[in-house]
């Protein structure tokens, strides 16, 4: 019996791991894998940013080829994320690998990437140790970081001259490292400042009545909150009707993305200073050109995961343009100080330290015929916010450079 | 020296005396029944002296030794086997198997993780099917017997570790009046050849007429009776309990 | 912090408690009655959020939100009737647990129906029409909705009290509740009964899902999030007791608000964040209640449930003909190296196969002949891969000395664990085991210093000659064969006899001596030392470790390869581990609604072998072969 069961179950190893889909001659295959399941609400508008991006980087061709994207869920999770991303190495022959969304799964094919000598392009993932502490030769890294987004709200933090601060923020590496790299650097401007509450409600699972309540009792005058969504959504109307956000300077990271700020409808937090995405009221050549090309594909409006999935491809597209061979360390050589254009403006991948200089929006909320908007908005330049060559080498582990 | 001595044994539930200054003893080799009309302590007596209650009064002494605080694992140590009032096996075992658990515990050999279980004290275990006459359904899984096999095999287990005592919880409750006649025929000889006392508590008064040595009689969780067969029936407070509840020695046994 | 802050707090808390009664209370009448364990009761919770959505939105104005909420729970109460006379029906005669299978199939299901149906987008409702603003008290604000839902909570209650007390249908559920099958004896139409209350626990979960409506925004992870809290509260407050569940939701809702309310303390000489402390809060509270209280606050004792199942057949050593096959595919799996040189990748998806084979075989070994159901396997996987990972990244231990020592980690936590686990029985030692996976997730989520947090600890990579996938895979066949015989050989010992004894009758196995909780408590933690084993193998072919190791997820993939493969049988776990873990690699590839499909493959395999794969291939085998039960 037992014999019997395990030859059936080797039968299907055996049929899946030997079929072998065949591979096209004048394509470069490229494997993608995301949290497609569990953060659907980003990676939607992601995806779809990829295939506008794909449809016009194959349009043209790169030196006579085109690229293949092999797409895969990565289930949520780091250690399925590492099986998915060798299924796609070994299983698809993949030239290099890219995606991931939460901080954990990223920093894991990030080392598996670093282990394996494959070329990782980590696009959303945010948090600072995949470029920095736990970085490595084989891993770039694409959107702006939790330091860079923090980094590009201090000057309307410290404007804001209050001197008691509440945080909040999910208690997840994310929230953590937001609130510490806050802490700091507000606190070598403004060395008296005082923070007057902390609460790391768990991801997910805000209890928002009772944080909300908790901030407004330590009186505040300013506070500092990057929750995800949906706990967002929850906190905002919970401290509306609470009367919590009321004469008070809030900075919140991410908040002014339409993923954070569309479901909160006419209730969007007005006045609260964000770094986001406020795709109405750009008005640049590149970003018109994108626009109206993903309107007009998709007929819906692009959210910020749109212009992060546009520029991964975009920026695959470039460095594949500029590599020498497809094996990852020409891969490496390339992307060093590799110019991408992108819906907001041309940016670069640093040599130094694998991170992309794609800024950020920087604005206040407002409401606009009953929608959440950013107002007053300022492109933020990654470049303008990232510590300098010499600094993040002193970050990176010496095998890394 | 009696193998179980009971002293003024008392048990409350929640205020309800159930059980109320008992003593009685058995001596070696007696085959004594506990009777009684519903509710009047049987149930209770038994189970604390198994150990599965704690006796709030009075003691009980097995081969001279209090069983104060042991569990009912410790007592079977002490030489006590039994049987259930609704008589199951280990079910995922066969025949032969239950039995060989009982005498692998008793060899203190439950923590072995080597060992195939399997052939240990196989041959002893089939001695004890061949006395109960269950030799034939040893490799047998014992979820299919018929009930009163299943008894009879509980009977083997007890006897697996050479008791001194063996407690019977109604040992013939559920079965036909021939299958009763049979197991009681069977348990008798048993004791009889290996010295072993017995108390059992008993519904057919026919089977406890016939075949104990001594009866007890509880009503209301006192002890009104105690002595042959012959005192207890002619014994007036136990016709009264007894009629009292619309029984007849005569009617009980159908 | 003054007084009337913490007063203030507290009304938090009984807001909040109001939504965690609503979906407890339906899950303990369920689980009462069916002895279910549902797992989709969070589904349809979301299902009512986005349901009171739709209807508040399109349907507008007071009526819209209002009516909504009570067309919702109607209509989510019908789905429950469906589920329970379309799918569960089926089942009930499958081995205990089984159903769990179906329910978990149904959770992937709805997911991914909610998703085609309404996107990927959170939908936050309207503001209840009537309530929208908010009431002064203390000097604070409070949202006139939550004083509403403060209010509700206890006329559901007292409402669900009186129709329980004073009905015939309330009488039944109470009595079956007690003892299910003196209702069968009562000559009572089961069918009738379990439809109703199913249907009655899923209005209640739909309910508490719609009233949700105007406080948080639809998403797609509601029904993860809101099912682990609905257990706690359902233990906590004790099988079966509606309002044990209301005094449970409001302990655990209010010990949160008072972590909120304190936030940050700093004692001078340590400092911490009380608000941190929400993460695990409930399960410190539930591990505390049913270490002291076994039955929770106001449950009582139930009554053995004898299986309604055929009981397992006898176990028999494996015939020679077996034992030539199983040669043979050890032979194989030995020459697949050889094999597979042309696709590396069979080597590390055969590596993940044999690690989960371990996995499911060691929670077999206690859940199967044990009897003890736990769903918390995955404290003893993670603790064997932090172990491993820890010793090699912290304490410099090399490679194979960090394996070999992850299965000493996970045995000295689930000696500590199963001590008091064993304490229990049924549900509750489930949910204790639970209580105790979450408590060790949260301290590795927590203790960032030591376990890097969320990030958990990358870099764990083997090392040579072990960095080849093809070696890798055969150091995890050695010790996969190794601790599959090992557990078997134990289950075939006097000791594996006693376990199984102590499972088919505690009192019987006591009579003869045998210590249960003692021998129950030794399986226990030779289950968590190998699946110690699991988890070291884990974190060296995945180069890391993160907190989802030891999370409730992979303790449900746990269960879910016993059930898939057969709890009766030896060879269920291996088969049904091998079967999942392929069916997940192929399905995953699928970026669109994998889980959906994924859900109906297990559906199928649900109905088409209620015993299980092995099973089934058992039960044929037992016939066409003439034998009479044998299971190798």
């Amino acid at each position: 019996m037992k014999a019997k069961q395990y030859l059936t179950s080797l039968a299907f190893v055996l049929a899946a791991g030997l079929s072998f889909p065949a591979a096209a001659q004048d394509t470069i295959k490229i494997g993608e894998l995301n949290s497609y399941k569990s953060q659907p609400a980003f990676l939607d508008p992601y995806k779809k940013g990829m295939e506008l991006a794909l449809e016009e980087v194959n349009a043209k061709g790169i030196n006579g080829k085109k690229i293949e994207l092999i797409i895969r869920d990565d289930g949520g999770n780091p250690g399925e994320a590492v099986r998915v991303a060798e299924e796609l190495v070994t299983r698809e022959g993949v030239a290099m690998i890219a995606g991931t969304f939460l901080s954990h799964i990223g920093l894991a094919v990030t080392n598996f990437a670093g282990q394996k000598k494959v070329f990782f392009l980590a696009a959303e993932p945010l948090t600072d140790k995949i470029t920095w502490e736990s970085g490595n030769k084989y891993t770039y890294r694409l959107r702006a970081t939790t330091y860079m987004q923090t980094a590009m709200l201090m000057p309307a933090a410290i404007a804001a001259k209050k001197k008691r601060w509440a945080l909040v923020y999910p208690n997840f590496e994310y929230g953590q490292s937001a609130a510490e790299n806050f802490k700091a650097m507000l606190k070598k401007v403004q060395p008296d400042v005082e923070f007057v509450t902390e609460q790391a409600p768990p991801l997910g699972k805000v209890d928002a009545g009772a944080v909300a309540q908790a901030v407004d009792d330590a009186k505040p005058e300013a506070s500092f909150d990057v929750l995800c969504r949906p706990d967002l959504a929850k906190f905002v109307r919970e401290g509306n009707t609470r009367g919590v956000f009321k004469d008070r300077t809030v900075v919140s990271l991410l908040s002014g993305e339409p993923e954070y700020l569309d479901p909160l409808g006419a209730e969007a937090p007005v006045g609260w200073i964000v770094t986001g995405y406020p795709w109405d009221k750009i008005k640049t050549p590149e970003h018109d050109a994108f626009l109206s090309a993903y309107q007009k594909k998709f007929n819906d409006y692009p959210r910020l995961g749109s212009i992060v999935g546009y520029s991964t491809v975009k920026s695959i597209a470039a460095g594949l343009a500029k590599t020498k061979g497809l094996d990852a360390d020409s891969l490496v050589e390339a992307f060093k100080d590799l110019k991408v254009d992108s819906p907001f403006g041309p940016f670069m991948y640093r040599a130094s330290d694998h991170q992309a200089t794609m800024g950020a929006y920087v604005g206040k909320i407002a409401l606009e015929k009953g929608k959440g908007t950013m107002d007053d908005i300022k492109y933020v330049d990654g470049a303008s916010v990232l510590p300098g060559d010499a600094e993040v080498a002193k970050l990176r582990p010496a095998s890394a450079n | 020296m009696s193998v179980l001595t009971v002293n003024s044994l008392g048990k409350s539930f929640g205020g309800v005396r159930a059980v109320e200054n008992v003593s009685f003893e058995i001596g070696k080799g007696e085959f004594l029944a506990l009777i009684g009309p519903n509710g009047a302590g049987k149930s209770t007596t038994f189970n604390m002296i198994n150990g599965q209650l704690a006796a709030d009064t009075g003691e009980i002494l097995i081969g001279g030794k209090s069983i104060a605080g042991m569990a009912p694992r410790d007592i079977w140590r002490l030489g006590v086997g039994r049987t259930f009032q609704v008589a199951a096996t280990f079910g995922s075992m066969t025949v032969v198997e239950n039995v060989q658990m009982a005498l692998i515990s008793h060899a203190s050999r439950l923590l072995n993780l080597w060992r195939p279980a399997a052939s240990l004290y196989r041959e002893r275990a089939l001695e004890l099917l061949a006395q109960v006459g269950m030799q034939d359904a040893a490799d047998r899984p014992s979820r299919e017997l018929a009930y009163g096999d299943v008894k009879r095999i509980e009977l083997a287990i007890a006897l697996a570790n050479d008791p001194q005592l063996l407690l019977m919880d109604e040992p013939t409750a559920g079965m036909a009046p021939r299958e009763r006649n049979d197991l009681i025929k069977l348990v008798k000889q048993l004791v009889i050849e290996r010295g072993i006392s017995v108390l059992f508590t008993e519904h057919s008064m026919d089977v406890v007429f016939s075949y104990a040595d001594r009866i007890i009689v509880l009503a209301r969780g006192r002890l009104i009776a105690d002595g042959d067969a012959a005192a207890i029936r002619d014994n007036a407070k136990v016709r009264e309990v007894y009629f009292g509840t619309g029984k007849t020695f005569q009617g009980a046994s159908s | 912090m003054t007084l009337d802050a913490f007063l203030f707090q507290a009304l938090n808390g009984l807001s909040t408690a109001s939504g965690l009664f609503f979906i407890a209370a339906g899950l303990s009448l369920i689980f009462g009655v069916t002895r279910i364990v549902n797992i989709a009761h969070g589904s349809l919770y979301m299902l009512g959020t986005y349901i009171a959505y739709t209807l508040a939105t399109k349907i507008g104005g007071a009526f819209g939100f209002w009516g909504g909420i009570v067309l919702t729970a109607l209509f989510v109460g019908v789905i429950g009737a469906a589920i329970e006379m379309l799918l569960l029906r089926r089942i009930y005669r499958a081995p205990e647990l089984f159903q769990l299978l179906a329910t978990f199939a149904l959770v992937l299901i709805f997911n991914d129906m909610t998703l085609w149906l309404w996107g990927p987008e959170d939908l936050l409702g309207p503001r209840a029409p009537g309530l929208a603003g908010a009431v002064e008290i203390f000097g604070r604000r409070l949202p006139s909705y939550d004083l509403f839902l403060i209010f509700v909570a206890p006329a559901v209650l007292i409402l669900l009290h009186f129709a329980l007390a004073k009905s015939r249908f309330g009488r039944l559920v109470r009595a079956a509740t007690q003892d299910r099958e003196m209702v069968g004896a009562l000559g009572v139409n089961q069918a009738v009964l379990f439809t109703s209350v199913f249907a009655l626990g899923s209005l209640l979960a739909g309910l508490g899902g719609a009233l949700q409506v105007a406080r948080e925004p639809a998403n797609l992870a509601m029904d993860l999030a809101v099912i682990g809290d609905a257990f706690v509260v359902v233990v906590v407050g004790g099988m079966g007791s509606i309002t044990g569940a209301y005094l449970a939701a409001i302990i655990i809702a209010e010990v949160k608000a008072l972590c909120i309310a304190i936030g940050v303390v700093d004692l001078g000489f340590i400092k911490f964040n009380a608000s941190k402390f929400t993460l695990v809060a409930e399960f410190i509270v539930m591990a505390i209640v049913l270490i002291v209280r076994p039955y929770g606050l106001l449950g009582k004792p139930q009554g053995n449930v004898r299986s309604v199942a055929e009981p397992e057949a006898p176990i028999r050593p494996a015939a020679p003909l077996l034992k030539a096959f199983a040669a043979v595919v050890l032979a194989l799996l030995l020459a697949l190296p050889v094999v597979a040189q042309s696709s590396p990748y069979v080597m590390v998806l055969a590596t993940d196969i044999l690690i989960a084979v371990i996995f499911a075989t060691s929670l077999h070994f206690i859940m199967g002949p044990g009897g003890m159901h736990s769903f918390g396997h995955a404290a003893y996987f993670g603790l064997g891969a932090y172990g491993a990972a820890l010793l090699l990244k912290s304490a410099g231990f090399p490679m194979l000395a960090a394996l070999l020592a992850a299965p000493a980690v996970a045995l000295l936590g689930a000696l500590l664990f199963g001590w008091f686990a064993v304490g229990l029985s049924g549900v509750y030692l489930a949910m204790l085991t639970l209580a105790f996976a979450q408590i060790v997730w949260a301290a590795v989520f927590q203790w960032e210093t030591f376990t890097g947090g969320s990030n958990g600890v990358i870099g764990v990579w083997p090392t040579a000659p072990f960095n080849k996938a093809w070696v890798y895979y055969l150091l995890a066949l050695a010790l996969a064969v190794i601790s599959v015989l090992l557990l078997r050989r134990f289950l075939f010992a006097p000791f594996g006899y006693a376990m199984r004894a102590g499972r088919d009758s505690a009192l019987r196995a006591e009579a003869i001596g045998i210590d249960v909780k003692r021998i129950h408590w030794l399986g226990f933690a030779i289950a968590g030392g190998i699946c110690g084993i699991a988890g070291g193998l884990f974190a060296f072919a995945k180069g890391s470790i993160s907190p989802e190791a030891i999370a409730v997820g992979r303790s449900i993939d746990g269960l879910v390869m016993v059930l898939l493969g057969g709890i009766q049988t030896l060879v269920g776990p291996m088969v049904g581990a091998s079967v999942f873990a392929m069916l997940q690699d192929t399905i995953m590839r699928q970026t669109e609604y994998w889980r959906g499909l994924l859900g109906c493959v297990i559906l199928f395999l649900v109905l088409a072998f209620p015993q299980g794969i092995a099973g089934a291939f058992s039960m044929l085998w037992s016939r066409f072969d003439g034998k009479r039960g044998g299971r190798a």
